[in-house]
């Protein structure tokens, strides 16, 4: 039974793969894990679009849609038609080639990095020996999008969002990597279904044994959790569209589907980016605790990444926007230095994994959360009071 | 430590988040079309014709002084006098028409009115298709009942309500003493002759 559901789309695959005559087969299979990647991210990016309208609405105290269908739910619905058929504007002096190939370029890539994620046990499109480089790789051409929408547009506000985007997706991009290279470092594989292999097991036979699980990883995690936020532009990193001061950043000169596909590229790359860190630090599909391990795979995985899309959901609605120096001093004055602190401290925690004396145990995970809280504090207060990271003083202002 | 306002500050959200679905003074939102809230009792948008009893035109407390039309800051209101087959004024306004689309709302047609016949409306859904005719408003347009400014403002009808009454009773009284005081001559006169 267990196996049934765990397996049914990786045999519902097989089936219809099998169906076909022997020389379609290879071209069949590749095309139908596409097809449900998009096809199930798609929904999922309506889906997500309604749940943080609604999430949003009631963080601010208030309903949020619902004139659409029972309780809004059609809300998505209509949002798509709208953005179908609103008129597609381009600028006069735009450049119309790189104007038209931006949203494509910055779609594609995002869509080509979910062909390495694991979703579930033996449910991966590719398995790719440096799976982990790939989908960098991939997610760093958002970058190059961001800046042909900008450059292309012909609008100085579509260049300066763009020229922000670039800087800070550039910094941020060295925390997030270094951040997963503790892992790498420990399992001594950039394939992800390698490191989702490296997590199986239970320690004290019911707890699972992630790699959050650990004072370093918990570190990384989190680090890599602010990184990705500001990878794919979502508050408080969301400077290149900041309304106040940029009007929209890159997407000024954007409507119509164009603009609509900017917003399915950012949400399917904060998707992917939430599937990684799952699939680094979060066991990938596995259960939570051995007790529940009866559950099929790819549902662990579905859970844990609705699990991060209301965490993006809720840290857009608490956290203000942040001022551009600050972005950049946080990445290279902050999160940089301990993220290669954390690197020794996973080092530290590899060596000591031979320890035998009695409490050991308890010994290496004090140690090396202490290895980690330490320079975090003293960094933290050193940045507040010296460094202008702390509050505001404004010296023009009574 | 550094990061403590942050989760000070989920704390916050979530609460608002849970505390929206079941506390109605974190969900404040009116859902307009659905539900309406009450206006207060000085609420006040364009003014209204004022008439007692039953017959709209009739009823109508104004007189056609003009006092209003010439008051008026934006000069919205235009008035007519009724005049009878000889030309007299009949203290009665024939033509009574407002433009809201110019009316400021600013309530001094309604403070200088001896007669209290205009008064504010809270009425605010006036939309319509046609942007001159159709925010012209006539006398007949403009003509709402005592019991509907009773219904707006309560204690502000109550107050006038109550200073026409005894205005009433006053001229009551005057007419009875005038009608006590001159069949006298008249009985005295029909004696004589």
């Amino acid at each position: 039974m267990f196996e049934l559901f765990d397996q049914l789309f990786v045999n519902l695959k097989h089936a219809v793969v099998g169906a076909l005559p022997e020389g379609w087969q290879v071209l069949a299979s590749p095309l139908i894990s596409a097809a449900a990647i998009l096809g199930v991210f798609a929904s999922l990016f309506a889906l997500t679009v309604l749940v943080e309208r609604k999430g949003l609405g009631r963080i601010q105290n208030r309903p949020g849609p619902n004139r659409v269908g029972p309780a809004g739910l059609l809300q998505p619905l209509a949002d798509f038609i709208k953005a179908l058929t609103k008129e597609d504007i381009v600028p006069v002096s735009a450049d119309k080639v790189l104007h038209f190939l931006a949203p494509v370029v910055m779609l594609a890539p995002v869509l080509l990095a979910y062909a390495v994620l694991p979703f579930g046990r033996n449910m991966v499109a590719v398995d790719f020996d440096a799976g982990l480089l790939f989908f960098f790789a991939a997610g760093a051409c958002v970058e190059l999008a961001v800046f042909m929408a900008g450059w292309s547009s012909h609008n100085k506000f579509s260049l300066l969002g763009a020229m922000r985007a670039i800087a800070q997706m550039i910094s941020y991009e060295l925390p997030l990597i270094l951040a997963t290279l503790g892992v790498v470092m420990l399992v001594g594989s950039l394939s992800l279904v390698d490191i989702v292999a490296s997590q199986a097991g239970h320690h004290w036979g019911w707890l699972a044994r992630w790699w959050v699980f650990t004072p370093w990883g918990l570190a990384a995690f989190v680090i890599f959790l602010i990184a990705a936020t500001a990878e794919s532009n979502r508050a408080p990193f969301d400077l290149p569209e900041g309304e106040a001061e940029l009007v929209a950043g890159h997407l000024v000169e954007y409507s119509g589907f164009k603009y609509a596909i900017f917003f399915i590229a950012e949400y399917l790359g904060l998707f992917a980016v939430s599937a990684l860190a799952i699939t680094l630090f979060l066991g990938g599909w596995h259960a939570p605790v051995a007790a529940l391990d009866w559950l099929p795979s790819w549902f662990w995985f579905g859970a844990k990444l609705a699990g991060f899309i209301v965490f993006f959901i809720w840290v857009r609605g608490t956290l203000p926007r942040v001022r551009v120096d600050h972005l950049m001093g946080f990445a290279w004055k902050f999160l940089l230095p301990l993220v290669l602190w954390n690197l020794v401290v996973a080092a530290v925690w590899w060596y000591s994994r031979g320890w035998a004396f009695a409490g050991a145990g308890i010994l290496r995970w004090v140690g090396c959360a202490a290895m980690i809280l330490i320079p975090y504090s003293l960094l933290g207060r050193a940045l507040y009071t010296r460094h202008g990271l702390g509050p505001r003083t404004y010296r023009l202002a009574a | 430590m550094l990061g403590s306002g942050i989760v000070k500050g989920f704390v916050e959200t979530a609460r608002n988040f849970v505390g929206s679905f079941h506390d109605p003074g974190r969900l404040v939102t009116i859902e307009y079309p659905d539900e309406r809230q009450e206006l207060p009792e000085n609420s006040r948008n364009f003014p209204m014709l004022v008439y007692d009893g039953d017959d709209r035109m009739k009823g109508l407390r104004c007189v056609a002084c003009k006092i209003c039309e010439k008051e008026c800051p934006p000069q919205c209101i235009y008035i007519e006098v009724e005049r009878d087959a000889r030309g007299k004024a009949l203290k009665h306004p024939r033509i009574f028409d407002l433009d809201i689309s110019v009316c400021m709302s600013c309530q001094i047609c309604v403070e200088v009115c001896p007669f209290d016949a205009i008064k504010m409306d809270t009425a605010f859904e006036l939309s319509t298709d046609n942007r001159f005719g159709g925010l012209l408003l006539n006398k007949h347009q403009l003509a709402k009942p005592n019991s509907y400014y009773r219904a707006i403002h309560p204690l502000e009808a109550a107050e006038v309500d109550e200073r026409l009454a005894a205005e009433q009773a006053r001229a009551a009284a005057k007419a009875k003493a005038a009608a006590a005081k001159a069949p006298a001559p008249a009985a005295a006169n029909a004696v004589a002759t």
